[in-house]
């Protein structure tokens, strides 16, 4: 863990008080509510807002109230990514670019990105001499994310970087923002109130609700956590990385191995040895009791049940979480089954059964 | 025919004291204005309504405390006295510290406006991207508030020009030292010289009226290059 964040003060009607720790690498997810103190604690990390607390990130302390010691923004070495691109609209895509990388540099700040590798990356070259105002929203987006990174961060704070964007834009943008969290090597805090985002994203997840922290850990952990409202959400999922072991060429298909199993996915380029973020949503998942035959559906898994849980405000579903393998040692998924069928069935804790799991969505 | 060479001083004199003025309101707007706009202090509109005052003050009030304040009992006759002077009233500094004054609301207002209307935001991204705020100061603020700056700085000027009550009380009209355009003006009408009267006064309307429109020509440029 190498980022220590804890922030308390009056945020509106409600306190603000809020510690969590960060991995030193990936991308962490600050997930909650509009109004819940995401945002404010984003600020707090860059040092925009000031609430009392402390902070320190990669052994640097940035704020401690307790020895008077508060690092001023322009000298903390984050970028930040706003809701609004937030570009200087008298400067052009090349001299936003260059803007934090010339006081990086006369700041001594070295930094891992040359800007034609960013320009490459994020796909500015034919921007470069254009006026902000001459861009789509996306593409401010996109210079937005260049020009934090041109100014040497060694940590990446982003808010909502996708939520002032319509949804095509979004989608188009999501390539962007996944090559650059395989080619990051700093840790970045992704605030998003959107959890189809931070499923393609995020590796860890801190949970917000209303100024308080309620859970942190990596993410599939907290999706299969029947503790927590990410569970009860209508879209509920579980995030898992697979690596590409077998590929079927006459069918499109690959086989990625996960944590206690191995499933068979769609994909038409796929590379043996490649990692893949898969998503598998609780309402793509069905038990039976004995191992199908005939059936359509490609991934059928032996998991052990791990709990069994009344969906919130609606009585007529169960969430069940399941662990693959045998001995239910592997990865957990989670599955959406109507109160009836878990009852038949006897889909308790400690149960055996296989998981058919209809669809499987893999990250590009 | 006159001879209009006599009208050459108060013409000089006139833009000499508007263009000292305005790097004076410009250096004394500036921080005033930024401040205005930037701070939390709740007693800063009071500050604000004392900036203003000119604006709805007779000239002649305005010009009355000037008087006194410049005067030889006043600190303007104290400054005076360093340099050998008895007072600073009647004299071109002092008609210089009173434009200043005079025409510090159409200089403040403008830029307050203008440091306003991009908000925090553009600060806030210079900050994350390691501007010192003095920094940012320079190299975001200013080149976003710069249909400000011309408007400030092009209504202080022509303010000044234009300026009659104050300069009255405070210079009165010297030839060469205190006497103005908009006092010339004055003095040859009180002496029925209606031809001097007339070549400044059509000078000085053609003369307000470009500077309004060039202005105009100007922000509407700027703003469609930064919307």
């Amino acid at each position: 863990m190498r980022m220590n964040a804890a922030f308390r003060g009056k945020l509106g009607d409600f306190t603000l008080d809020a510690a969590f720790k960060a991995p030193a690498k990936g991308v962490t997810g600050l997930f909650g509510a509009s109004g819940s103190g995401k945002t404010t604690i984003l600020r707090c990390v860059a040092g925009l807002e000031r609430l009392s607390g402390k902070l320190s990130v990669n052994g640097e302390v940035w704020q401690d109230d307790a020895a008077k010691l508060f690092i001023k923004p322009h000298q903390r070495s984050v970028g930040y990514v706003f809701q609004e691109a937030s570009l200087f609209p008298h400067l052009s895509v090349r001299r936003n670019l260059l803007f934090g990388a010339e006081r990086a540099k006369k700041a001594g700040a070295e930094n891992a990105f040359k800007l034609g590798d960013l320009v490459d990356l994020l796909g500015l070259s034919a921007l470069m001499d254009r006026d902000p105002a001459a861009l789509s929203g996306g593409e401010r987006q996109r210079v937005a994310m260049g020009r934090a990174l041109m100014s040497a961060p060694r940590l990446l704070l982003l808010d909502e970087p996708l939520s002032a964007l319509d949804r095509q834009t979004k989608e188009e943008l999501f390539p962007y923002l996944e090559i650059l969290h395989d080619a990051l090597s700093i840790p970045s805090l992704y605030v998003s109130h959107d959890m189809s985002e931070l499923e393609r994203l995020a590796d860890s997840l801190v949970l917000i609700e209303k100024g308080r922290v309620i859970a942190s850990g990596p993410l599939h952990e907290l999706q299969a956590d029947p503790a927590l409202p990410l569970m009860s959400a209508p879209q509920a999922a579980v995030a898992l990385t697979g690596r590409t072991n077998q590929i079927d060429k006459t069918y499109g298909l690959v086989t990625l191995a996960v944590d206690g199993g191995s499933l068979i996915v769609p994909a038409l380029e796929a590379r043996l040895g490649e990692e893949h973020r898969l998503s598998i949503k609780a309402s793509d998942v069905s038990f039976t009791r004995v191992a199908p035959q005939e059936t359509s559906i490609l991934n059928c898994l032996p998991v052990k049940i791990v709990s069994a849980n009344v969906q919130e405000n609606d009585p007529t579903h169960v969430n069940i979480v399941a662990a693959l393998g045998r001995e239910g040692a592997g990865a957990r998924i989670i599955g959406r089954v109507t109160r009836k069928s878990q009852e038949k069935l006897g889909l308790m804790e400690g149960a055996s059964a296989y998981a058919q799991i209809k669809s499987i969505a893999l990250a590009p | 025919m006159a001879d209009f060479a006599e009208l050459w001083p108060p013409i000089r004199l006139t833009l000499l004291l508007a263009s000292v003025t305005t790097v004076f309101l410009m250096i004394v707007g500036t921080p005033l204005a930024w401040w205005l706009a930037r701070s939390r202090a709740g007693w800063k509109e009071a500050v604000a309504a004392i900036v203003a005052l000119p604006l709805v003050l007779p000239p002649t009030v305005l010009g009355f405390y000037l008087l006194i304040a410049l005067g030889p009992n006043g600190p303007g006759g104290a400054v005076a006295g360093f340099f050998g002077g008895r007072s600073l009233a009647f004299t071109f500094e002092g008609l210089v510290i009173g434009s200043v004054i005079y025409s510090l609301p159409f200089v403040v207002q403008p830029l307050r406006n203008a440091f306003e209307s991009f908000g925090e935001r553009p600060l806030e991204a210079a900050a994350t991207l390691r501007a010192s705020p003095w920094d940012a100061f320079w190299s975001v603020a200013v080149p976003l508030a710069r249909p400000g700056f011309i408007t400030g700085a092009v209504l202080g000027f022509a303010h000044t020009v234009g300026e009659f009550g104050v300069v009255l009380m405070i210079g009165g009209n010297i030839p060469g030292e205190t006497e103005v355009i908009s006092v010339a003006i004055y003095d040859y009408v009180e002496t029925l010289q209606w031809g001097h009267a007339h070549a400044l006064t059509i000078g000085m309307l053609i003369f307000s009226f470009a500077v309004i429109f060039t202005t105009m020509l100007v922000n509407k440029r700027i703003a469609r290059v930064t919307p």
